[in-house]
């Protein structure tokens, strides 16, 4: 399984050595989110300016008087990322055209929670990728309201316990299916979507390489292992990403310009069980609901494959 | 010098941010301020204006666009009216915390509910206190020249703040006045290119927006208070200035017929005008009354307004804004706080009136007059008093 993902084509060999997304933050022991956006960024590079929503990251990396970041950041508030973004690009764009900003290749990207993007600042999104400024939007998805502690978003998976959707003697915990957010993106006609995990950073890397090139926006969705919420051990952050991928749950694919293409395809999906036992959000759930959860996903992953056959079909 | 042409004042405001080389405009659709934004759109569709227009899904995403390009140091303009100032309502704060000098025109509109798209200044009451210099214009001509103004003041090195200007729906951005307008290369020479000391630049990383637990927001907004209130030095400089290269003269504070007047009437915006008409006619019997027009609103122009009531003894104060189940009238709460601690000051008296584009006539100054001195003279029971109120 591992070789598939070898056999990319890879622009980076090896995760740079540079940091701008330095330690010292207060992110919690073993937070995923923190390791995707410091993946990110070092295939960002320097020549980046990045519009970062309200959450877990934000909160983590600027206390005043200090700062986790080595590249211009700005922080404005919870749903409007991509809005800020779409002024940086337009302004960046007005500069150069009257002269007075020569720099050619500054890349602009937005970050934000899954809270950020897939609820509150769905709309702010929407417009930013409708309107086609040419910026990296990346959605770091640790499924749910972590910063505010653990309530329930839109991509909270099903049967997931958390404060807003606690398991009861009534209740599963999340009683509705994970919003389909590159889907989303994906219907807005973009030229690049893909999903990636820090569990898998040459793919990543390359992803983020990638959707800088584009001439328009690109959306990638980073899957984010949040110990403290998931209630995870921290030392399993990587391991619970790589089985999110094994078994389906997370399938790791990307889109250029309308063609799907699964970067990591494993020939059969282990059980949703053996990701889902290892998290204290999912501890409450019965055999039965497990089964239905492995139901949808193994559907989800056939609808996935079809997509990319009937691409494939479509090159031949 | 230019010559008057006769324009819809939304123009003239349109004109006013394509002479000060505005670099990007976010704004979304909202009557009464959607002629500002079509003529800009118009403008740079045509070649007219170099400009980039954001062509934005809410005001929310207007403001925060705005703040985008601020950031960047692109001079940035946008306008909105009602409820898409309310929608904003959350970015206003972080644009003036961020010090950016973004300029945005109010078409002043009444709040829903019931909706109503007529004027009144509920809207831009609601953002108070949000640490953007604010002013109220009175005419198309001031709404000209004030745009202009307010490029150069927010982006003054010493003050970095954004800057909001009033003016009344309907009543100033739907008529067509005589407006002089300005030549460029003045315009050039009254507006320098905007230097952003600490733009967003790859080569020289800052953040901005951090976060600030209690042991230091207050400091925060102890600097914005004080930047905001500094910022009256140059307001008033840069309006002299203006006066001195085009003529036109403004104040924070304008009187008419105040010299000997025992009552004084205060308004805001476009009333003054209709304000005036009554002070004439009140004159004409004998009366002794004057008017007080508060342009500058934020900051509050406090040693200038007791100036001009020194001799008064009565302040009738209009407000087009009612603070729900609270002490009436914004204006005049803030106006009775300002007077609180002086020795002398005038007895001060609030009304409401002109709300969702209801008229005010010359005649309804005059009843503010008379029942002004009526309630002195024998107390009332109202709590709140509202001019022209169907009971
Ligand atoms: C308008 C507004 N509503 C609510 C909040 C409170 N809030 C701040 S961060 C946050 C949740 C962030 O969740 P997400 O985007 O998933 O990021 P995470 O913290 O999980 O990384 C909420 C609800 C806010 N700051 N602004
Ligand atoms: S709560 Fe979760 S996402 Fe937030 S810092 Fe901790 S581990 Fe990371
Ligand atoms: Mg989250």
């Amino acid at each position: 399984m591992e070789q598939k993902l070898q056999k990319q084509p890879k622009i980076f060999s090896k995760v740079p050595p540079e940091e701008y997304f330095v330690s010292g933050h207060r992110g919690c022991v073993g937070c995923g989110e923190a390791l995707a956006v410091r993946l990110v960024c070092k295939a960002l590079g320097p020549n980046v300016i990045i519009a970062n929503a309200t959450g877990c990251m934000e909160v983590v990396s600027s206390q005043l008087p200090n700062t986790a970041w080595g590249v211009p950041w700005i922080h404005t508030l919870f749903e409007n990322t991509a809005a800020v973004a779409s002024g940086i690009e337009c302004g960046l764009k007005v500069l150069r055209k009257k002269g007075r900003y020569s720099n050619e290749n500054t890349i602009v990207a937005a970050m934000a929670g899954d809270g950020g993007t897939a609820d509150i600042g769905m709309q702010a999104l929407s417009g930013a990728l409708e309107r086609g400024h040419r910026f990296v939007y990346i959605c770091f998805d640790n499924e749910a309201y972590m910063n505010t502690g653990i309530q329930r978003s839109s991509t909270t998976p099903f049967g997931a316990s958390t404060t807003t959707s606690p398991a009861g003697k009534k209740s599963i915990g999340q009683l509705t299916w994970k919003k389909d957010l590159p889907s989303i993106a994906i219907a807005h006609n973009i030229p690049y979507v893909a999903t990636a995990s820090p569990s898998y950073p040459f793919d990543l890397i390359n992803k983020v390489k990638k959707a800088t090139t584009m001439k328009g926006p690109s959306y990638l969705h980073v899957f984010s292992v949040c110990p403290t919420g998931w209630r995870s051990a921290p030392e399993l952050a990587i391991e619970l990403g790589r089985l999110a991928v094994k078994t389906g749950i997370f399938p790791l694919y990307e889109v250029e310009n309308g063609v799907y293409k699964i970067n990591h395809e494993p020939s059969k999906l282990d059980p949703v069980k053996d990701y889902l036992k290892l998290q204290g959000r999912f501890r409450h759930l019965s055999d039965d609901t497990i089964k239905e959860i492995e139901k949808r996903v193994n559907s989800n992953f056939i609808e996935l494959k079809r997509k990319m056959m009937c691409d494939d079909m479509r090159v031949v | 010098m230019a010559q008057k042409i006769g324009m819809e004042v939304s123009i003239a405001l349109g004109e006013a941010a394509k002479l000060a080389n505005t670099d990007v405009i976010a704004a979304y659709p909202i009557t009464p301020q959607t002629h500002i934004v079509e003529h800009i759109a118009d403008m740079v569709a045509n070649g007219e204006m170099d400009a980039e227009f954001i062509t934005v899904e809410s005001e929310h995403s207007a403001m925060s666009a705005c703040l985008g390009s601020a950031a960047v140091g692109a001079r940035t303009f946008t306008a909105t009216a009602g409820q898409g100032l309310e929608l904003m309502h959350e970015v206003l704060y972080v644009a003036s915390a961020l010090r950016f000098p973004i300029v945005m025109t109010v078409a002043n509109r009444a709040l829903s509910g019931p909706l109503n798209i007529w004027g009144d200044h509920s809207d831009v009451m609601a953002t108070r206190d949000c640490g953007w210099i604010q002013f109220f214009v009175e005419n198309g001509q001031e709404a000209f020249d004030l745009t202009l103004c307010a490029f150069r003041i927010a982006e003054d090195p010493t003050v970095m703040l954004p800057t909001m200007l009033s003016l009344d729906g309907f009543h100033l951005t739907h008529v067509v006045e005589p407006i002089t307008l300005i030549e460029k290369s003045d315009v050039d020479k009254f507006i320098p290119p905007l230097k952003h000391p600490f733009a967003l630049r790859p080569d020289k990383p800052v953040t901005m927006g951090a976060f600030a637990p209690p042991f230091i927001y207050t400091e925060t907004k102890k600097i914005a208070d004080e930047a905001l209130r500094s910022s009256k030095k140059v307001i008033v400089s840069v309006w002299d200035e203006f006066g001195k290269r085009f003529g036109r003269h403004y104040n924070p504070v304008e009187t008419y017929r105040t010299e000997d007047a025992k009552t004084l009437l205060l308004t805001m915006g476009s009333y003054s005008e209709t304000a005036m008409v009554a002070i004439d006619n009140m004159r004409t019997k004998g009366e002794k009354v004057g008017l007080i027009h508060l342009r500058l609103w934020r900051p509050f122009p406090f040693a200038e307004l007791k100036q001009t009531t020194e001799n008064a003894d009565n302040l009738f104060v209009l407000d087009r804004c009612i603070s729900l189940g609270g002490p009436g009238g914004p204006v005049c709460s803030e106006i009775k706080a300002a007077f609180y601690d002086s020795q002398k000051k005038p007895s001060i008296i609030g009304f409401i009136g002109g709300l969702g584009g209801r008229d005010m006539t010359p005649g309804d100054f005059e009843y503010m007059t008379k029942r002004g001195k009526e309630i002195i003279q024998h107390g009332t029971k109202n709590e709140v008093e509202m001019i022209g109120v169907k009971e």
